[in-house]
């Protein structure tokens, strides 16, 4: 049995454990705090397939932000939930049995795992991908130049699903304060986080170098795992950290709402105005070649490098925005 | 004794005793009585065995673009492990979490 | 082992747990979390198909040959980024719907539905 093999089995087996802890505990912080775990053993999961842009992500986004609106919802409804009375575990049990029998009926047809003469593998696509992008576009990262340049249409598509997320969530918690009691003044004689010392310190020295690698991440994602999605969402951390430990308030400070939501269409305008301009210069939409006239791999470039800032600000606006009409929602009890 | 075979054997070594701590914080967590203590051993985890692990692979880097990252890494681990540990230890003690006495059953 | 299909049904697995939390379980945080636990297996289904044998992660560097595929890094990476913002979405539901009815078990939303006589909160 290789050492892959070996990794493989030991990384599903902690992945099968949890969800099934997880399904049997009735207690929704520990819950909550199980699937990170679940979230982030995946993220090594995908390492080890190579998956290094994917495992960035899902660390960022599901141990992240993910854990922190989980919490945030917990905190402002019921955190335990009743039990499972038998009648619902029986057709549940049936359901499973027969969707999972039918699947691994199913798999026979599947391609094996790690062969290299898979449909996936043998496609024509593969090769333009990997080796005529290096003519094309000069991008050594080539899941960044297929998300931006190759498939770039799809990943529009994508931002917009992401924007219309993010103003649904903002439509469904901003608009009214919530049913809780309006406080006067400051508001309750709580313990807020900013009272540790060493926690304010410690967050307010690392916000910039928070937010500095968020750039980095996004600059960087032609030469290495990163990318506009995780640079936004790194970005959005920062200001989440900032957020736990100051109060919404003091967020709102750094970061006033009408910025913040301003970020979440500037993002899509950016993206299609690029669009537009790849047409006014005489290609297609979203055609980079004529970016740069006479170069067109530096066209791509320069498209590339846009539509990856442009990801980064819409997902970092809805992010931002979603803690904090979440975190500023006033409690009903 | 060469160079790269004292490397070899030193980051084996770091690496090595960084698992240990991590194995025994894991243990720690499960079998130590109280609030503080496990706490404790969550946060040797973190900085002693994430340091040690870190060094070992530092010990290996083929350049110096990755040694420089792992450096920040280890900045990084350093700053934000014992704040959250301390931050932990500081709530729990405002909320009223009273310390472990010898022969009182686990809490 | 690795021309074999034990790393699907390993999945599949995991899938179904995922599954039997959302049908099984009444409290609509918990069946977010394991729809959740669905989409995460899912998303190690896709990555799976793109692997090759000794290849590494697609980026270009000299002198290695094989890499895995990157169009399902492309597929999963933005869609493990609209699932986040669509959890977001069920979780402002949830509270909402919280905010309405004062409970979150499925059962005791329907109750409260049909003895109030309507088809949806008022």
């Amino acid at each position: 049995m290789s050492m892959f093999v070996l990794m493989n089995l030991t990384l599903f087996g902690i992945l099968a454990a949890t969800a099934v802890t997880i399904s049997r505990l009735r207690a929704l912080y520990e819950a909550t705090m199980l699937t990170a775990l679940f979230s982030l053993v995946s993220a090594s999961l995908f390492v080890l397939m190579d998956a290094v842009d994917v495992a960035f992500t899902e660390a960022a986004v599901g141990v992240g932000i993910s854990t922190v609106l989980f919490l945030g919802v917990l905190a402002l409804t019921r955190s335990r939930e009743d039990v499972t009375p038998r009648i619902r575990q029986w057709p549940a049990r049936v359901v499973v049995l027969l969707a999972g029998g039918m699947l691994v009926y199913a798999s026979q047809d599947l391609p094996r795992f790690e062969g290299a003469t898979t449909p996936v593998q043998v496609h024509p696509v593969t090769d333009v991908y990997l080796r005529e992008s290096q003519d094309d576009i000069g991008v050594p990262n080539t899941v960044t130049s297929v998300l931006a340049s190759y498939r770039a249409h799809d990943t529009l598509g994508e931002l917009v699903v992401i924007f219309t997320a993010g103003v649904a969530v903002l439509l469904l918690l901003a608009s009214s304060p919530g049913p809780g009691r309006r406080e006067e003044g400051e508001g309750p004689a709580e313990l807020v986080l900013a009272d540790y010392r060493v926690l304010r310190v410690i967050s307010k020295l690392l916000l910039p170098f928070i937010l500095l690698f968020a750039f980095y991440v996004l600059f960087h994602g032609e030469y290495g795992p990163g990318g506009g999605f995780q640079a936004g969402v790194i970005f959005a951390a920062g200001f989440v950290l900032y957020g736990l430990v100051f109060g919404v308030d003091g967020a709102r400070r750094v970061l006033p709402r009408p910025l913040a939501w301003a970020m979440i269409p500037l993002g899509i305008l950016l993206y299609v105005v690029l669009g537009l301009a790849g047409m006014l210069l005489g290609g297609e939409f979203l055609d980079f070649q004529g970016l740069r006239p006479g170069d067109p791999q530096a066209g791509q470039h320069l498209g590339i490098l846009l539509v990856e800032t442009s990801v980064g600000i819409t997902v970092a606006g809805v992010m931002v925005a979603v803690f904090f009409s979440f975190a500023s929602r006033r409690a009903a009890r | 004794m060469s160079a790269s075979l004292l490397l070899d054997l030193a980051s084996s070594a770091s690496l090595l005793v960084g698992s240990l701590f991590v194995l025994s914080g894991g243990i720690g967590l499960l079998r130590f009585p109280d609030f503080y203590t496990r706490i404790h051993a969550a946060g040797l985890t973190d900085s002693a065995g994430a340091g040690l692990i870190l060094l070992g692979l530092l010990l290996q880097t083929p350049g110096w673009e990755t040694a420089v990252r792992l450096v920040l890494i280890v900045l990084f681990m350093l700053l934000t492990g014992p704040t959250s540990t301390h931050v932990l230890a500081q709530a729990a003690g405002r909320d009223g979490v009273r310390v472990w006495r010898a022969g009182e059953p686990r809490r | 082992m690795s021309g074999s299909l034990y790393v699907y049904w390993l999945i599949f697995a995991l899938m179904m747990i995922g599954l039997y939390i959302v049908i099984s379980h009444g409290n609509l945080v918990k069946k977010l979390i394991g729809l959740n636990i669905f989409q995460v297996s899912v998303f190690l289904l896709y990555i799976s198909f793109g692997k090759v044998r000794d290849g590494s992660a697609p980026i270009v560097k000299e002198g290695i040959d094989t890499y895995s595929h990157p169009l399902p890094h492309v597929l999963i990476l933005t869609a493990i980024v609209v699932g986040v913002a669509t959890t977001a979405l069920g979780l402002a539901l949830v509270v909402r719907i919280f905010e309405a009815y004062g409970s979150l078990e499925e059962d005791l939303l329907h109750e409260r539905d049909a003895a109030s006589g309507v088809d949806g909160p008022s």
